[in-house]
């Protein structure tokens, strides 16, 4: 097993714990921990192929990552301030109790 | 496969599972801080000096304490500590396991497994990052300065508690709670 | 359009026209308005007697034949033409016809002064004329069947114009039924005729179906029976003739059609329309070969006879009249076949003039009295009603033959005919049994009528009429009150005012002197009519056999007036319930002549039962098998129909219900995809990519 795949088992290991834990905890803010885990996961995806793969002088994966984190960070925020609206609204924020869209 | 890279990765990955299964928030917030720390840890290894910095300024220094802060303003519509997991958490686990498996599988089976085992670690600066985000990213510089301000200021918006402006003033729901 | 340059003769279609024009007109007024239609009518007719006058004029020039005739109906690549025609004979027609009709709706006036629907009455009359007038001047068969039918109908209109009268109403059915009889033979004649030989108009430049070249070859073609075509054609064609001009098997119609009007009864039944079949015979007769015309003379000279006969036991005034008009349509006919056109259309024009007077002489008595008819109810009028009792006098001697009158000179040119016939004596004999039998009959009317003293009828034969004014007017029917005259008790007979009795004296005048211009000195009406011109000369009396022929015929008017006098005018008879003279003499004779020698019976029992069962069986066959039919195919559709229902409802709607159901369930169970839920969103998400990866990954290993 070279450096490569090692990188890209930990990506994947941290993808999947990050979709357990999206599908499986009822509240809101640990479903957006989650996302925010498996766009981590994706990061570290880019940083392995950018190290190891063909042409890193172009940092190509470098600039990805970077875009990467900001637009994470963008999420995050709109994501919270709609879980902070959603819990004033109907004093809950367990994604199991809103079921307005239903049908 | 250098043993700080192993520690890191443990790192990385028993603060992701921490997070996603402690009971209370808090602890969650703060394990999934101690895995974007083991992430930029990570980058730094893998030489992305820059990456593991802006991981570290903006996941650790934002959003883990926007986390926490929302966690703490939302203190009361937490579910109670014995029905963490959702009904449907099963099927949850068992997709989760599967996407690794598949993951995984694509991983080994594929030709990046049994390539070079090492190359050297490149040489980056500063001036070739901020030259390339100039140069040839302008443009999704530039769309991502925009799509921050509009993140922004819908986040401000999103969260601003209205002033009631009738006597019927919107209060919260509560037939909207228990389903 | 053929035509030529005489303006009269472009313009003749005038004539007929005008009437019609009238009719129309007065078809919109309303009851009230009397003078308005009357002066449409009598106006009218008085413009047509002036282009008839202008038009005899016009032949008394040149008496060549003028034709107008214009394309009419196409069908294929033929055309049926009509158009009028100008000659001697139609001149004379037109002129007595618009003359007699004049002096008859002037008489109407009076007549109908009282009647509810004068209005109505002007309207028929006019329609009745303009017809008439089509009659004469069609120069195409086709024209004059439409003119004839349309004749036919203001004939059953008129007959019935009190037809809230069943007895009218009847009278008017039977008219139409038995002159329709005859207009079938007239009908399959004409279209005979158009099959052979391609045309029907009469004269045509030689092209004409009563021109040679037509005529002969018809009379070559030969039928069945060895008949010649024409003979068959021609024969045909007078079925028609007989039928409107009433001899002997199709006269029943005529003495019930007196249940008219009295004006109708002398324009329509004694001077024009019943001389339309002789005017019918008259204008076919290039047509008629010598065994048609054999065919005629007989058929005229029985019913002459047999009319006779009749009249001799009748006792209602207009029935004596009717028979006598019957008979001497018979005698017309008689003159047609053994004589000519001349002879018999010389009869025609004098009995249209002396018939036309002794009807409205009746219908003068008639109002006179009050709306009594029997003629044993009167008696003694002479002193009552001078005017009347002369000119009816006057008609009288005309009708018999009385020397020197019109009638004597066209009976005895008929008669003088007759007895020449090549072919038999016998309708000479019959003629002058018949001639006898008219002064006899009409003897004995004038005597009943006016001779002798008032008769009150009895109690128990009073009319309704009469009896009527023993209740108060405001309770009388209007079936009674439309036949009262001046409402009056039983009082004494009075004179007619002077707008019936002044046609009656010109008529009067013409009864007598109009035969002068067809005698054997001056025959210029003979002459006229065959398209040349008379001498007066002397020595036509000198004409073998003929005035042995006026001896003999003078001879046996006297001997009737004789015999009249003798039974009815000795003593005067006293009651009106008294027999008859004759009834005494020869009870059995005279009660089966009072009867009309049952005919109306016979066909009673014939004709009209094998119509009754022909009905009966038509309304069976209609009922039940058509009808049947109908319903047949009306209860399938209808089992179609509810068949249709039920596979609608349960196979298409239930079908339909059901497809939506499983629709709404399928959607159902989709819906339950959609719990709200975010995470299940996103669990079906990550099973997807994991299916989706599994797929290219293995498809990459294969």
């Amino acid at each position: 097993m070279n450096p490569l795949a090692g990188c890209l088992l930990v990506s994947a290991l941290l993808f999947s714990v990050g979709i357990a834990g999206a599908l499986t905890r009822r509240s809101a803010i640990l479903v957006l921990a989650g996302i925010e885990l498996m766009l981590n996961a994706a990061n570290l995806n880019f940083i392995a192929f950018w190290r190891f793969g063909p042409h890193p002088e172009f940092l190509t994966g470098m600039i990805f990552v970077i875009f990467s984190i900001a637009v994470a960070a963008a999420e995050a925020a709109v994501g919270l301030a709609l879980i902070l609206a959603i819990y004033r609204f109907t004093r809950t924020s367990d994604v199991s109790e809103i079921t307005e869209m239903k049908g | 496969m250098t043993l700080a890279f192993l520690i890191l990765a443990l790192l990385t990955v028993a603060g992701g599972v921490a997070a996603m299964t402690l009971r209370r928030l808090v602890h969650c917030a703060l394990a999934l801080t101690v895995a974007f720390a083991g992430l930029a840890a990570l980058y730094l290894n893998l030489g992305a000096e820059f990456a593991g910095l802006a991981q570290l300024l903006v996941y650790v220094g934002a959003i883990a304490i926007l986390i926490v802060f929302v966690v703490l303003l939302t203190r009361g519509g937490e579910s109670d500590p014995e029905h963490v997991f959702s009904p449907a958490g099963l099927a949850g686990l068992v997709i989760a396991l599967a996407v690794f498996a598949v993951l995984a599988w694509a991983v080994m089976t594929s030709a990046v497994a049994h390539g070079a085992q090492s190359t050297p670690a490149p040489q980056t600066s500063m001036l070739q990052i901020g030259l390339t985000l100039m140069q040839r990213y302008v443009l999704p510089l530039e769309v991502i300065a925009l799509m921050l301000t509009a993140a922004m200021i819908g986040a401000v918006i999103l969260a601003l508690r209205e002033k009631p402006t009738s006597p019927a003033s919107p209060s919260p729901n509560p037939e909207l709670r228990a389903r | 359009m053929t035509g030529n340059s005489l303006w009269i003769v472009r313009n003749l279609w005038l004539i007929p026209a005008l009437p019609m024009l009238a009719a129309g007109c007065s078809a919109f007024l309303k009851k009230s308005e009397r003078t308005l239609s009357a002066t449409l009518a009598i106006g009218s007719m008085s413009l047509s007697l002036l282009l008839a006058l202008f038009a005899f004029l016009q032949m008394l020039i040149d008496p060549t034949r003028q034709v107008v005739s214009f394309a009419w109906l196409r069908f294929g690549d033929q055309w049926l033409s009509l158009g009028w025609l100008l000659d001697p004979l139609a001149a004379v027609m037109l002129v007595m016809v618009t003359f007699v009709g004049l002096l008859i709706f002037i008489y109407s006036l009076g007549y109908m002064a009282h009647d509810d629907n004068f209005t109505r009455f002007f309207c028929f009359l006019s329609l009745f004329a303009g017809a008439m007038l089509g009659v004469v001047i069609a120069n195409s068969l086709l024209l004059l069947f439409m003119c004839w039918e349309v004749v036919g109908l203001t004939s059953y209109l008129l007959i019935g114009f009190w037809f809230h009268r069943p007895a009218a109403a009847a009278a008017a059915k039977k008219a139409f039924i038995t002159t329709r009889v005859g207009d079938l033979g007239l009908l399959i004649g004409m279209v005979w005729l158009y099959a052979q030989s391609g045309t029907l108009i009469f004269y045509d430049n030689g092209r004409g179906c009563l021109e040679q070249s037509a005529v002969a070859g018809l009379a070559g073609h030969v039928t069945l029976f060895g008949m010649a075509v024409s003979t068959a054609i021609g024969l045909l064609i007078f079925c028609g003739a007989a039928g409107k001009s009433g001899q002997v098997p199709l006269h029943v119609w005529l003495p019930d059609a007196m249940e008219g009007p009295t004006p109708v009864s002398a324009l329509i039944h004694a001077a024009t329309m019943v001389a339309a079949g002789v005017y019918l015979v008259a204008r076919v007769y290039p047509l008629m070969s010598a065994h048609a015309l054999e065919v005629v003379a007989w058929v005229g000279a029985i019913t002459a006879l047999f009319a006779a006969c009749i009249a001799v036991a009748q006792d209602d005034i207009k029935r004596i009249l009717a028979y006598s008009t019957v008979s001497q349509l018979g005698y017309m006919m008689l003159g047609l076949g053994v004589g000519g056109v001349a002879v018999g259309v010389f009869h025609l024009i004098t009995h249209a003039f002396f018939k036309a007077l002794l009807f409205l002489g009746a219908g003068s008595i008639i109002h006179g009295c009050t709306e009594e008819q029997d003629i044993r109810n009167m008696g003694g009028l002479r002193r009552f009603m001078p005017v009347t009792f002369l000119t009816y006098a006057a008609g009288m001697l005309a009708l018999c033959g009385f020397p020197l009158f019109a009638g004597f000179w066209s009976k005895d040119a008929i008669l003088h005919a007759a007895h020449g016939w090549g072919v038999s004596r016998g309708p000479f004999y019959l003629g002058a049994i018949g001639a006898l039998l008219t002064a006899f009959y009409m003897t004995r009317q004038v005597c009943y009528v006016f001779f002798g003293q008032r008769r009150a009828p009895a109690a128990s034969v009073m009319p309704a009429t009469v009896a009527a004014h023993a209740i108060p007017a405001d309770q009388l029917e209007p079936v009674v009150s439309a036949r009262l005259g001046e409402v009056c008790a039983i009082e004494d007979p009075h004179e007619s005012p002077v707008v019936m009795t002044r046609p009656l004296q010109i008529l009067a005048v013409f009864a007598v002197f109009l035969g002068f211009v067809g005698t054997p000195a001056w025959p210029w009406f003979q002459s006229f009519i065959a398209g040349q011109t008379a001498k007066f000369d002397f020595g036509g009396f000198s004409e073998p056999g003929l005035l042995s022929i006026m001896l003999v015929s003078s001879l046996i008017v006297f001997a009737g007036l004789a015999f009249g006098w003798w039974f009815y005018g000795r003593k005067p008879i006293l009651h009106a319930t008294d027999p008859d003279a004759l009834e005494r003499l020869q009870p059995g004779i005279f009660h089966a002549l009072a009867n009309r020698l049952y005919v109306d019976e016979f066909y009673g029992v014939t004709v009209i039962a094998l119509m009754r069962f022909l009905a009966a069986f038509s309304a069976w066959l209609d009922r039940w098998i058509f009808g049947g039919a109908v319903n047949l195919i009306s209860w399938l559709v209808k089992g179609f129909g509810w068949l249709d229902a039920g596979a609608d409802k349960f196979v298409v709607n239930g079908g339909f219900d059901e497809g939506c159901r499983e629709v709404a369930r399928g959607g159902r169970l989709f819906s339950r995809l959609q719990n709200g839920r975010v995470q299940t969103y996103l669990s079906v998400l990550a099973a997807a990519l994991v299916v989706l990866a599994v797929l290219l990954l293995w498809g990459r290993r294969g």
